[in-house]
């Protein structure tokens, strides 16, 4: 089959979904790949780098496979190939429009943010891969309008105080900021509803900020956050206030899939703010945390506060964001492309598959049946089971003590019963063992394989009974003794030489 | 002072001997004097055999023969030492083990062609004065069984290490009932022999005994042969102990039952370190339930090339690599240990994590990176290693899988359930190398590689680590900023 990447339609978008990288890997699976000239441009990647990788350049939209990060224009959509298979970022859920629309067309269409929050779906969990992008970027931009430094400083000119910065939301694009504003040298505060996100909060270096204790909840688990109750945002706005007459920057990243964004920060919070404070809204494009945003638009409040509603902050970072949505891509083509042979299997079983699923040959199959997220695998039935089946494995104590008795007693009983003769042998035989044990077992465990060759070595000590066997005439009796002490001769030299061969071999460093 | 008492008397030296030389071993310091002393132990002990043997006239041409085995025996013996490969040792180790075995039975054959054979004869006589003529047949025949069974068995498992066996598990219908029947029969054959002592009745035993020997090994699997070859181990020495009964000799018998319990020790290690009981290896048939679990619900794996791989190892502070026998298999010791010396100029701390089971010999690891001159001290075993991988940067996983699977500590249901596993997840990245993701000998899939903080490098190990060498070089040839001391 024919991959074509597509040229991104909307103006200012600079990300790929394939770079010179993942072409031959592509090709590895089996697949030519075909992009359309200068669709790499914007992120770096001029059209001889895909040439040189092995692609060629064409028109993608006549492919079997056609990849792209936004949806395509009309046009592009128009020149699909019936039957073709696209694959990007089509945001089914905030555009029922274009679900429409594809579901009006003989293809098949996959959303790539529409793929559940399970962890064997982050391979192609590109949503995240974006997030971790923006999160980066907002504190960028917030650092390229903020007139300070973010690190504090004792200069010559005086002292710095370290900037202040929040992040609202501890969510993937929420740890990148709080690391990448970390790393800047702010102090770094954080929110999130979810508790269990504190510890990694303060891995990167953060405060996390409580608002009240947890609420019991019992609505299913997607991996995202979700809306909350009446009463928590009440606190919630509280904490909020507190934070905004202290902070120089907010970074806010509160999102609830297919819902509009909560507001975080009111107009009032932001007029306490300093002037020359920052606010970067991620959640701009789905209506903002901040009241005053405007999508894509860059404002300045009565009282001299900047708020950042730019809604494409991981294609700032062209170069990058087509990287990782690239690999991304690659992996989802891995996994439909089982057999490596180049052709795209849609397994409708597979809940990723089918999740991402917006059209399948003309057929409308959006929205996906809901796919729940066990963060915490279900352990205690498996344990309990263990419980039950320890008592038969395990013997009983008492049991185990007449075993002993009981082998003791036969073993007094057959050496009582021995002539004197053999029990002067038994009692060497008997110590020689617990020596054995003692000293074996101080063996160190890297000499094992030594410990064998050397024993193998001693154990040729049965030479010595084949040797006092050939004294005694017997014609037959010197044969048999001749290849015992044969065999046994190789062990004893051979076992020995080896051994040494081998302790030579270990050095100190 | 006559020759048999100062035999005697160098038959306890020689003992002490080997009880020193065995000693010598628990340290890396001590062990190669140990080694001498072994040697001292031999020497003192055939010098003084070969007294003896002179001292009961066995004539010119005998004695040379005699001599001509043994040279012949050690020539063969030197040889074989300096050509085996270190990957090689446990098919040396097995074949020397049936040595041992073939010896017991030639030795048990020739006591009683010695004495049953010869009723009347002078030995005999003496033997049914004594009241000891039934011990001693007895003895012939626990020697004979012991011997021929060692025989056989390494025989068979000298086969599978090799390859020129199936390591695949050999399943024959009702086989722990053919291994008891055996046991029987040979019970049944010795009160027979005891009784009235019939050549027949020695030469079935032999046969049994091989039998059983050939049945008990061919049922076990290629990844149990650690067990295998130090329970064969365990067993050259009881056949030994069994010859040294039968010719009243103290030294065989100290001997014998220093190997017989030092194998049996290393048998019990390694079964702990797999948590089977011993008596489980033995009857086999492990791993056969396993394909139950089927990775198709574990996740998607992700990949890495050598030069990322070798960007990771660039960065990272504390690198641990856990080895298996994969890693033997590919020849992969020689660039694993350049690596090695060539993070550790770098200021990178380089260890290594062995596990008990890890290669087809107890300490067959250790011995593998000692001949690529890794120094001993980075090698560390399992129980010294397991909690530093939490602050471990990087592990590199090459050629080994059920024993890092964590399944076997978190998922009670797992067919390797409680095995000590060593923890490579908690280290913050965990690279594995790995042929394809085909599972382990034990057929039981490892979540391992589906965690967030491993990615696969495919491909042949030996291949992959000289890639990350080459991709090194330009990277580490580059002072890092704030270069530890």
């Amino acid at each position: 089959m024919i991959i074509g990447v597509l040229k991104e339609d909307p103006p200012g978008e600079r990300r790929v979904a394939v770079t010179p990288d993942t072409v031959p890997q592509l090709q590895k699976l089996g697949y030519e790949v075909v992009v359309e000239s200068g669709a790499g441009a914007g992120a770096g990647f001029p059209d001889d780098q895909y040439e040189a990788a092995g692609a060629a350049i064409g028109d993608a939209t006549a492919a079997d496979v056609v990849l792209g990060v936004n949806p395509p224009a009309p046009g592009q959509l128009d020149a699909l190939r019936p039957g073709a298979t696209l694959i990007g970022l089509l945001n089914p859920r905030l555009k029922p429009e274009l679900v429409e629309d594809l579901a009006k067309r003989p293809i098949t269409a996959l959303s790539l943010d529409a793929v559940p929050r399970i962890s064997r779906a982050q391979a192609f969990d590109v949503l995240s891969s974006m997030a971790g992008i923006a999160g980066y970027r907002a504190v960028i931009e917030a650092a390229h309008e903020f007139g300070r430094f973010f690190t504090g400083q004792v200069t010559a000119a005086g002292k710095v105080p370290p900037a202040k910065v929040l992040v609202a939301g501890a969510g993937v694009a929420g740890l990148a900021a709080i690391g990448a504003a970390g790393s800047l040298g702010a102090i770094v505060r954080a929110t999130d509803p979810r508790p269990e996100v504190a510890d990694q909060v303060r891995s990167l270096g953060g405060d996390y900020l409580a608002v009240a204790e947890p609420e019991p909840d019992d609505t299913p688990d997607t991996g995202y956050a979700k809306e909350m109750s009446d009463d928590y945002n009440v606190r919630a706005a509280a904490l909020y206030a507190d934070q905004c007459r202290e902070v120089d920057i907010i970074v806010t990243t509160a999102l609830i899939p297919g819902k509009p964004a909560p507001r975080l920060i009111t107009a009032e919070m932001v007029a306490t703010m300093r002037p020359g404070s920052v606010i970067v809204d991620m959640a701009a494009a789905n209506g903002g945390n901040v009241e005053g945003t405007v999508p894509g638009e860059r404002v300045v409040t009565d009282n001299g506060v900047i708020i950042l509603g730019y809604t494409d902050l991981a294609g700032r970072l062209p170069a990058q964001a087509s990287q990782l949505y690239g690999t991304n891509l690659l992996n989802l083509m891995k996994l439909m492309t089982p057999q490596r042979d180049g052709q795209l299997v849609l397994d409708f079983d597979d809940v990723v598959q089918r999740s991402m699923t917006v059209v399948r040959e003309g057929e409308l199959t959006w929205p996906p049946p809901p796919v729940s997220v066990s963060a915490a695998p279900a352990k205690t039935q498996p344990a309990r089971e263990v419980e039950a089946d320890a008592p038969e494995s395990k013997p009983d104590p008492l049991l185990r003590r007449l075993g002993v008795a009981v082998a003791a007693a036969a073993t007094f009983g057959l050496i009582a019963l021995s002539p004197a003769a053999l029990q002067v042998h038994l009692t060497v035989f008997a110590l020689a063992i617990v020596i054995g044990y003692y000293v074996i077992g101080n063996v160190h465990h890297a000499l094992h394989t030594p410990l064998m060759s050397v024993t193998n070595a001693i154990s040729g000590i049965i030479v010595v009974g084949a040797l006092l066997q050939i004294g005694t005439g017997d014609a037959a009796i010197t044969v048999l003794s001749l290849a015992a002490i044969l065999l046994a001769s190789i062990n004893v030299f051979g076992g020995f030489a080896v051994t040494r061969r081998m302790l030579a071999m270990f050095v100190r460093s | 002072m006559t020759i048999a008492t100062t035999a005697t008397a160098a038959y306890i030296v020689a003992a002490l001997f080997f009880i020193r030389a065995l000693a010598g071993l628990s340290r890396h310091e001590s062990a190669r004097l140990g080694n001498t002393y072994g040697m001292l132990g031999m020497a003192v002990a055939l010098i003084a055999t070969v007294a003896l043997t002179i001292d009961g006239d066995i004539g010119l041409p005998a004695f040379g023969l005699l001599v001509a085995a043994v040279v012949v025996g050690g020539l063969i013996g030197l040889n074989r030492a300096k050509a085996v490969e270190m990957t090689a040792m446990p098919e040396l180790i097995a074949l020397l083990h049936s040595f041992v075995g073939l010896a017991a039975v030639l030795v048990g054959w020739s006591g009683y062609l010695h004495v049953e054979h010869h009723p009347d004869g002078e030995e005999a006589v003496k033997l049914a004065r004594e009241d000891m003529l039934g011990i001693h047949s007895a003895e012939v025949f626990i020697g004979v069984f012991i011997g021929a069974v060692t025989l056989t068995g390494s025989v068979v498992a000298f086969g599978k290490l090799s390859g020129k066996l199936k390591s695949a598990p050999l399943m024959l219908p009702g086989k722990n009932a053919l291994n008891v029947a055996a046991l029987v029969a040979f019970v049944a054959l010795t009160v027979v022999f005891v009784i009235e002592p019939d050549p027949w009745a020695l030469v079935a035993v032999t046969v049994v005994a091989l039998l059983l020997g050939w049945h008990l090994v061919a049922s076990i699997g290629g990844g149990d042969m650690p067990v295998v070859v130090s329970m064969l181990n365990s067993y050259s020495g009881w056949a030994a102990a069994a010859s040294g009964f039968l010719l009243g000799n103290d030294l065989l018998i100290i001997v014998g039952a220093l190997v017989g319990s030092s194998g049996a020790y290393l048998s019990a290690i390694m079964c702990r370190a797999m948590n089977r009981s011993f008596l489980s290896v033995i009857a086999g048939g492990f791993g056969l339930e396993a394909p139950a679990a089927s990775g198709d619900d574990q996740g998607t794996h992700r990949e890495i090339s050598a030069e990322e791989t070798a960007g990771a190892l660039a960065a990272a502070s504390s690198v641990i690599i856990v080895p298996g026998y994969g890693m033997a298999v590919a020849q992969a010791q020689a660039p694993v240990a350049a690596l090695t010396a060539r993070l550790r100029d770098h200021g990178v701390q380089v260890r290594f994590g062995i596990h008990p089971v890890a290669g087809r010999l107890p300490g067959h690891m250790n011995v593998l990176l000692a001949e690529a001159k890794v120094p001993y001290d980075l090698v560390l075993e399992m129980d010294e290693i397991n909690d530093d991988f939490g602050t471990a940067d990087v592990v590199l996983v090459i050629g080994a899988n059920d024993i890092v699977n964590p399944a076997a500590e978190e998922d009670p249901a797992s067919p390797i359930a409680g095995m000590p596993v060593l923890e490579v997840w908690n280290a913050r990245q965990v690279v594995v190398f790995k042929r394809s993701m085909a599972t382990g000998y034990a057929g039981v899939q490892n979540p391992l590689f589906f965690r967030d903080n491993t990615h696969m490098l495919f491909g042949d190990a030996k291949e992959r680590v000289d890639d990350i060498l080459q991709a090194l070089t330009p990277v580490v040839g580059r002072p890092k900023a704030g270069a530890r001391s």
